[in-house]
């Protein structure tokens, strides 16, 4: 046994092949932590082996393309410029890509297999980041995705409508836009590690990001010193930069401040919390 | 080799394990025997990282779980068949496996075939499984990295009986090929066939561990008079040899002494005897309902008699 016991990190032989079958006991050399790669590997395919998750992902294509079609059919055709199609895309973006990102930490609760997968990788941290890298991609990708169909739409709406395509986005204010679904993202990550569970942390997601804002701009009409603070206070509010262009140096600060208690604070509460809390 | 040492759990004022200590060595099956509630998911719970133990430690392979670098390839470990993603299916939940541990794909096939699920059936999403499925494809995955040692938690649940006789014969081959098997039941009849120590736990505290002739030979011995009316002289005379009557049936005596010892008091008692056996099959049985007769829910019909007083 004592053959067996871990080797130190680095001795592991880097050309060991693992071992076959289940007659024939060897030590084993290539006993080694799994990299962050291949963590991050087994997450992006648990991201899409399920029917949950493969239409989940389906649907931003489908959505985006949903999207187009009803600009093309119901806007005027003074309207049907690229910016039009980007934010009617970017309406459901906002609320699958979030979702996507509660489940991919939910499910392993909800579905209890985080049983198996902590008892394979017991460095809950290491899963959970793969997991954010995974969202963060993802993201990004259907971003990109979407904007190539809002591309195709401004092309097929200007043709359709019988004018020039206008491309009225810069490349800045798109950055901002894939900027501000990725906080999105963030914000259903971090509701999936603090809650744990699917139901809690979508319907805290729509909490969050509908009914409080609504709360805080109520409120800023009738107390000065919110609306003096809200800039710095309210997530969602400092966000907004993100919509009118590239935001400047202050609205960074803003962005970066107000995140800290709605996003960076209740994050690593939830990280402590899911690392000391029972798989069960 | 497992080693468990003052293992404790309280949540508020409720102890579920209480200082549990045990050692599961290579080359043998060591089951795990309690009743419902007893704490022996906790306990195993504890021992592969999921739940944080509130006292004590637990080494796996000589190191803790949470510190092994690799765990799928040093343990095998299977909780509960149940607890998998139902819209995956079942060769998708080992191929996952096998990636996670940085093993080939092949090991898939492998493992398939050697919890005999076929093609058709690894292709079904795991909601569409039979408890019994669940059962091998949980054994796959726990094999997945060829581990030296398994943790399996009531693995036998669901299984028909010659899934039954399937998982004594890969495990007793687990453990002659020098791996360590721990094996959680509530069946004793599971238990008593393939293990080769035992711990008893009862409302979260050990009430006894052994070898399994240890604590069957600790059983005694099961006497009984040709004549049914010598019942109550025989009991008298075991009595006044200090030796203690546990419990009768069918007019045969459990007694806590070698079936020698009893021999000679029915001698010289002149009581004439149609059986004297050690304590056997049923004995562990017995032994487990008496361990556990004050933990458990459900008292078994009187266990001590008032013989010895008559």
């Amino acid at each position: 046994m004592s053959a067996l016991v871990t080797p130190p990190a680095g001795t592991a032989a880097p050309g060991s092949t693992p071992v076959a079958g289940t007659t024939v006991r060897t030590p084993r050399p290539d006993l080694r932590r799994p990299s962050f790669a291949r963590l991050v590997g087994v997450e992006a395919r648990k991201t899409f082996d399920t029917r949950a998750g493969l239409w989940l992902c389906a649907s931003i294509v489908v959505l985006a393309v949903v999207a187009s079609a009803a600009v093309v059919l119901f806007a005027p055709d003074e309207a049907l410029t690229f910016e039009t199609f980007a934010s009617a895309i970017g309406i459901p973006m906002a609320i699958v890509l979030p979702v996507l990102a509660i489940l991919s930490v939910t499910s392993e609760w909800s579905q209890r297999s985080g049983l198996g997968t902590f008892t394979m990788v017991p460095s809950r941290g290491r899963v959970i980041a793969a997991k954010a890298a995974v969202a963060a991609v993802v993201g990004v990708v259907s971003m990109l995705v979407a904007m190539g169909v809002g591309a195709l739409g401004t092309v097929v709406g200007s043709a359709l409508a019988g004018t020039d395509a206008v491309w009225d986005s810069s490349v800045s204010s798109l950055v901002g836009i894939v900027v501000a679904n990725l906080l999105g993202m963030a914000v259903g990550f971090m509701l999936g590690v603090l809650l744990r569970s699917s139901p809690a942390a979508i319907v805290g997601y729509f909490v969050y990001s509908f009914v409080v804002p609504t709360l805080l701009m109520t409120l800023a009409t009738f107390q000065d010193w919110w609306a003096d603070l809200q800039p710095w206070l309210d997530f969602n509010y400092a966000q907004t930069s993100l919509f009118d262009g590239w935001p400047g140096g202050e609205a960074w600060a803003q962005i970066g401040v107000s995140s800290l208690p709605w996003l960076v604070l209740p994050l690593l509460v939830g990280l402590w919390t899911l690392r000391r809390s029972e798989v069960k | 080799m497992i080693e468990v040492t003052g293992l404790t759990k309280t949540y508020g004022a409720h102890r579920a394990v209480d200082d549990v200590t045990f050692t599961a060595r290579p080359g043998r099956v060591t089951g795990f025997l309690g009743p419902n509630g007893a704490g022996k998911s906790t306990t195993m719970r504890m021992m592969v990282g999921l739940t944080p133990p509130s006292a004590g430690s637990a080494t796996v392979c000589g190191a803790r779980f949470t510190d092994l670098p690799n765990p799928p390839r040093e343990v095998g470990v299977l909780l509960d068949a149940s607890a998998q993603h139902a819209g995956r299916t079942g060769r998708e939940i080992l191929a996952i496996a096998a990636q996670t541990a940085g093993l080939p794909r092949t090991r898939v096939d492998e493992m398939l075939e050697l919890v005999s699920l076929t093609s058709t059936e690894a292709e079904r999403r795991v909601r569409n499984y039979s408890l019994g499925m669940r059962q091998r494809l949980g054994i796959a995955v726990a094999l997945v990295g060829d581990p030296e040692v398994l943790v399996l938690d009531e693995p036998a649940n669901g299984l028909d009986p010659a899934g039954i006789r399937w998982m004594r014969d890969l495990l007793r081959g687990f453990a002659q090929r020098g791996g360590t098997v721990l094996l959680s039941s509530h069946l004793l009849g599971e238990i008593e066939v393939v293990a080769d120590d035992l711990v008893v736990i009862g409302r979260g505290r050990i009430v006894a561990q052994g070898t399994k002739a240890e604590l069957l030979a600790s059983a005694g011995t099961v006497v009984a008079p040709a004549e049914p009316t010598d019942g109550a002289a025989l009991v008298r005379a075991l009595g006044a040899a200090g030796i203690v009557v546990t419990r009768t049936h069918d007019g045969a005596l459990s007694v806590e002494a070698q079936p020698r010892e009893v021999g000679r008091v029915a001698h010289a008692a002149g009581v004439p005897l149609a059986g004297l056996r050690a304590a056997d099959g049923a004995g562990l049985e017995e032994m487990f309902l008496e361990l556990t007769a004050d933990t458990q829910r459900e008292t078994p019909a009187p266990l001590r008699t008032a013989g010895v007083a008559a």
